[in-house]
């Protein structure tokens, strides 16, 4: 027979300090959890979904960014008539030579200012990227020094929304359209005419990288193979999707120490929850022992202290939720030092798994919290509980 | 006061299994609180070597990965103040692989000044001139050389990837600096690599480092570099080598604030453990707080005594936590951290601060506790059962 749970609520609330103290130790404990899972997942957000699968990226070889590349414009149309490659309706090959450069913009609330990516490309370019629309206002004109930003670039940084003026390479650059790109790496770049840009970082010979995208998955293969072989043009080739997805490492260092963090303060908390049930078991003696004289088994009264242990823990854990939700949202940005030397700009997300994962580590704090206490009441001798003051 | 000490330590332990609970949960917290502090004082307030208080970078103003004009170094030569002008070019590259254990950092400079301008770093006049007179030479700081086990004599290769070529190198002389992993770094010849590129590739530079006259001249002699080039193609920006390295910091996100709101939420969670043991604690022995006070120990004396048996239990768990953070960090010495090639150090300001946030805790989470003991009337105190 199970002693019922309203027994434990109102143990609970009895001693109502020590239980929200208690609670309130596992809540910030989850919080820290969560918040920066909160933050990682809103990064493999960013990343991830950016990239077409049946597209490449051509670098130079030993490159592991556009950024650090660079391809003769003479490599281009070798490339473009290699065969397994995709053609626009009017039979002109998908392949886009880009001039990618990090310049350094103030942002609104760092007036050290942050890098951001300028990718210079041609009309050919923004077609190949089918999940990128424009926000608002229209696309650089060519021969214009015009250009357009991400969404992300536009709240951010400081005078980069539609109608202003960025001033970068040999003079001013007017803003004539925000780029929506569904939340992707793209979000956080600045977009310009191709020969614009080259001219005016004074790049006319060179592009940083080539996005191509083949017919089907077999050529993709077979067409990254014959860049890697070809020792006369010195390429390699990425796939698209993975060359962002990597980009994500740079969140590795704040991933580990999230984890760490949070499974040394989730010892510590439990340590407390122990605490505060191995005093509720000692007060709560002569309570016992009427409870085994009633006719409970040693088993329902370790059951009730686990889950009176167990509910304590979920207390915290739903306060610990309540405390991030607000960073739902919330933007931010991290450097990436490896590959792309600019900044990534990202949302927290507070997504349904972050908050189940938030639960479930609550309950296995209170449970490990609360098993020992509830073994020594259940082990209690009935005689001797009675006699306890 | 100090005769109540015993007493205290008597008292703390006569809970045993609760004191060792609340000094696990106690030192575990401080253990963590520890490292962070740690990681805080490794990224901000890293120790630099008084030579530093007097270098400047010249960058480029747009960003640092635009190159500037090779002439900029005769034209910052005028100005009144500089003693020194070096080019120094970020290599990048890869040796050997793009394991993190093989990065580090390398830079092409000019043979002749680099060593003037970096006056901390140790160099035996005869490997100097070694590392001088050969076009193809590399100096190597001692910590690195030691981590990637590098020797004299020996030769490597880097592929260059922001730079288009390959560099082959031998190690002709090896430097060292008083100050801890701040000679993780390797030097070669500027013209080496000039020679090597593409004729309309050459004539740039990534930075320039300049040694100023004194620290009080580096904002005035960095207005006036700026403004020197204000109205060129190449515009710069400089700024002291603290306020540089710090930029990179600034890079990659808040993390000051990230740190310290990691921080602030472990010791708010320690204030709640410890609070709440002594508050159970005390409410376990009102009645006996009632004899004292009959035997004649005045109000303060008790709230004393409670204090002081907080203060101790928190004390000991901030000692065990320091201990394990610095056991923790010994560990890492020789391991591959982001930022920290030589590990993260444990310096001795982290865990007084630590030790101080440990008192802190033990105090402040008492005193509501030991108020509320001391002030109950003493009739009510011997009739209390708990």
């Amino acid at each position: 027979m199970a002693i019922p749970f309203s027994y434990n609520f109102r143990n609970l609330r009895v001693r109502k300090t020590t239980t929200v103290m208690t609670a309130l130790g596992i809540a910030l404990t989850v919080a820290v959890l969560l918040g920066i899972m909160a933050m990682v997942v809103g990064l493999n957000v960013a990343l991830q979904a950016t990239g077409h699968p049946l597209q490449m990226i051509v670098v130079r070889k030993n490159s592991n960014s556009e950024l650090g590349s660079q391809v003769a414009r003479e490599a281009l149309l070798s490339i473009k008539y290699k065969d397994g490659i995709q053609k626009f309706p009017n039979g002109e090959p998908m392949v886009s030579g880009e001039i990618v450069r990090v310049i350094n913009l103030p942002r609104k609330n760092n007036p050290e200012g942050a890098n951001v990516n300028i990718r210079g490309l041609s009309q050919l370019g923004i077609e190949m990227r089918p999940g990128i629309r424009l926000a608002e206002g229209n696309w650089f004109e060519p021969g214009q020094r015009e250009i357009v930003v991400g969404q992300s670039i536009a709240l951010r940084y400081v005078n980069a929304a539609l109608g202003d003026t960025l001033r970068f390479g040999r003079g001013d650059w007017k803003i004539v359209g925000v780029l929506d790109a569904g939340k992707t790496a793209f979000d956080n770049e600045i977009w310009g005419e191709l020969n614009q840009i080259a001219s005016d970082f004074n790049q006319n010979e060179t592009l940083s990288s080539v996005l191509v995208r083949a017919t089907d998955p077999i050529a993709l293969e077979a067409l990254k193979n014959s860049m890697a072989d070809d020792q006369r043009l010195y390429l390699d080739a990425k796939s698209e999707v993975e060359y962002y997805s990597q980009l994500t490492s740079s969140a590795d260092p704040v991933k580990f120490l999230g984890v760490f963090v949070a499974i040394i303060m989730a010892i510590g908390s439990s340590f407390a929850a122990m605490n505060t049930m191995y005093a509720a078991v000692v007060r709560r003696a002569r309570e016992i022992g009427t409870l085994r004289v009633l006719g409970f088994s040693r088993g329902s009264i370790l059951l009730s202290f686990v889950v009176e242990s167990l509910l304590l823990s979920l207390l915290g854990g739903l306060f610990g939720v309540l405390l991030v939700i607000p960073l739902n949202g919330l933007k931010s940005g991290i450097g990436n030092f490896g590959t792309t030397f600019s900044e990534i700009g990202f949302d927290f997300r507070i997504t349904p798994f972050i908050v189940l994962v938030g639960i479930a580590f609550a309950t296995i704090m209170g449970i490990f919290g609360g098993l020992l206490p509830a073994r020594t009441a259940a082990k209690q001798d009935i005689l001797n509980a009675l006699r306890e003051l | 006061m100090w005769k109540y000490v015993p007493f205290a330590f008597k008292n703390s332990l006569r809970n045993k299994r609760r004191t060792i609970l609340t000094i696990a949960s106690i030192s575990i917290s401080l253990f963590l609180l520890g490292m962070l502090v740690a990681v805080y004082h490794a990224f901000y307030y890293r120790e630099a070597p008084p030579e530093q208080a007097l270098r400047l970078v010249v960058r480029h103003r747009v960003s640092l990965t635009f190159p500037l004009p090779e002439y900029y170094e005769q034209r910052i030569r005028q100005i009144q103040g500089v003693r020194e002008v070096c080019p120094v070019s970020w290599f990048g590259g890869i040796y050997i692989d793009r394991r993190p254990e093989h990065f580090f950092a390398r830079f092409s400079a000019d043979p002749e000044r680099i060593f003037l301008v970096h006056s901390e770093f140790k160099i035996s006049p005869e490997q100097l001139k070694a590392f001088q007179s050969e076009r193809t030479a590399a100096a190597v700081g001692k910590s690195l050389a030691d981590k990637l086990n590098l020797k004299l004599g020996q030769k490597i290769t880097i592929k260059g990837d922001i730079y288009p070529v390959d560099v082959e190198l031998t190690i002709r002389a090896l430097f060292e600096s008083d100050v801890k992993g701040s000679d993780y770094v390797m030097y070669f010849h500027r013209k080496y690599l000039e020679e090597s590129l593409a004729a309309a590739r050459r004539g740039t530079v990534g930075t320039f480092g300049v040694l100023a006259d004194s620290p009080e001249s580096i904002p005035r002699i960095a207005r006036e570099i700026d403004e020197m080039f204000h109205n060129s193609d190449s515009q710069t920006k400089t700024e002291s080598e603290q306020a540089f390295q710090l930029s990179f910091l600034s890079m990659l996100g808040n993390v000051k604030l990230f740190l310290l709101s990691i921080c602030g939420a472990v010791v708010f969670t320690i204030l709640l453990v410890s609070g709440n043991t002594m508050a159970m604690s005390v409410r376990e022995r009102i009645k006996e707080i009632g004899v004292l006070k009959t035997l004649g120990f005045t109000t303060s004396q008790v709230l004393l005594m409670v204090i002081a048996e907080s203060v101790i239990i928190a004390l000991a768990g901030g000692m065990l936590g320091c201990g394990l953070a610095s056991g923790v960090c010994l560990l890492l010495s020789g391991a591959q951290l982001p930022f920290m090639p030589l590990g993260l150090p444990m310096p001795p300001v982290v865990l007084t601060i630590s030790l101080a946030v440990a008192f802190a805790i033990g105090f402040f989470s008492s005193v509501v506790p030991a108020l509320n003991a001391s002030r109950v009337p003493i009739t009510e105190a011997l009739r209390h059962i708990g």
